[in-house]
């Protein structure tokens, strides 16, 4: 194979949707929707996720939302089930999502099983998974990194797996590698890290063990400059994919190997 | 009439209301939202034809920050 330095037909592809960008954010925690739209702009993402709440009904009429810094035409939104801890809960969101979203169905599945850890609850997960996509649902679903799981919500039809790295908004970054690539290796459907970066190097990790992606929010958000961070971010994906493409060097436990010359040492 | 709207109770004239008025009176004309009667999504087609009752139990919602 020819040696490439470009990866610009290096897509990410999910339910036939095709996308440049392998960074997936969250539009939570910040500051405004002005500070939301630059650091997603810096970011370069084109999928953001986005929850569903009831509105309040009590705001000014000229009050500015989301989509109006966010065109759904710009972007390709990724409602979420945030905050669910019930398969009904979770499909209840997604349909008035889909009925918000004028048809869009391309969604976001997360069932929580505990508020202090929001550690996924995979049993729950999977009955919305069966029901969402006899529905006609495209699902990208949030699990644990257990391959075994990660295997059957693909087997039920799920478009993407997205498996934590560690805890949601913690970013206590890739506490795992060994579990993500064995569902790496093993999956025919893009795998998304989904929660868990802290920083960086974090991110580039992940693109490096394989994933076809990372999704995030705190990281980015939380950051003290979210726009420099959403930047930063970009750069690691892109980084890490390469790395990943590029295949790295085989390590060596015992045998040191020079990079320069043995022959014609001055003696 | 009483109608229970996003968890609250709100007071309407009259014995029936339809959607689209429902909507006028909350100023939520040309905004973006998806309502549910009674655990029942209403497209935003059928709005003009679709009357809430006394004791009807509505959700109306939209997309906010999220991850």
């Amino acid at each position: 194979m020819a040696d490439k330095i470009s990866n610009m037909n290096d897509k990410l592809v999910i339910a036939g949707h095709s996308f440049q960008s392998r960074l997936l954010v969250g539009t939570g925690k910040y500051n405004d929707f002005k500070q939301t739209r630059a650091a997603i702009d810096a970011s370069g993402s084109q999928i953001v996720t986005v929850a569903i709440r009831r509105l309040n009904l009590g705001q000014r009429p000229n009050e500015p939302s989301l989509l109006e810094f966010l065109p759904p035409d710009e972007f390709t939104y990724l409602p979420n089930t945030a905050g669910c801890y019930s398969s009904d809960e979770a499909i209840r969101t997604l349909r008035l999502a889909r009925e918000l979203l004028d048809g869009h169905n391309l969604v976001k599945l997360e069932v929580l099983g505990d508020p202090n850890t929001l550690y996924p609850n995979v049993v729950e997960t999977i009955n919305a998974a069966k029901i969402l996509i006899k529905d006609g649902f495209d699902v990208m679903v949030y699990t644990s990194d257990d391959p075994i799981i990660a295997r059957q919500l693909e087997d039920i039809g799920c478009c993407a797996i997205m498996p934590l790295a560690s805890l949601i908004g913690s970013g206590m970054g890739i506490l795992n590698p060994w579990n993500l690539e064995i569902i790496i290796d093993n999956a025919n459907v893009p795998v998304i890290v989904d929660a868990g970066v802290g920083t960086a190097s974090d991110a580039t990790i992940a693109m490096e063990l394989g994933c076809d992606g990372v999704l995030m929010n705190t990281a980015i958000a939380l950051a003290e400059n979210p726009i420099l961070m959403a930047s930063a971010m970009k750069k690691a994906i892109e980084s890490g994919r390469e790395a990943f493409s590029a295949g790295r060097m085989n390590k060596k436990l015992y045998t040191a190997s020079p990079s320069s010359p043995i022959k014609g040492l001055i003696k | 009439m009483k109608i229970h709207i996003n968890g609250s109770i709100k007071e309407f004239k009259g014995g029936k209301i339809t959607a689209e008025e429902l909507i006028t009176q909350l100023n939520l004309s040309g905004k973006r939202f998806a309502i549910e009667r009674n655990g029942e999504i209403i497209s935003k087609n059928y709005f003009a034809g679709i009357y809430f009752n006394d004791g009807d139990k509505i959700e109306i919602i939209g997309a906010v920050g999220g991850g």
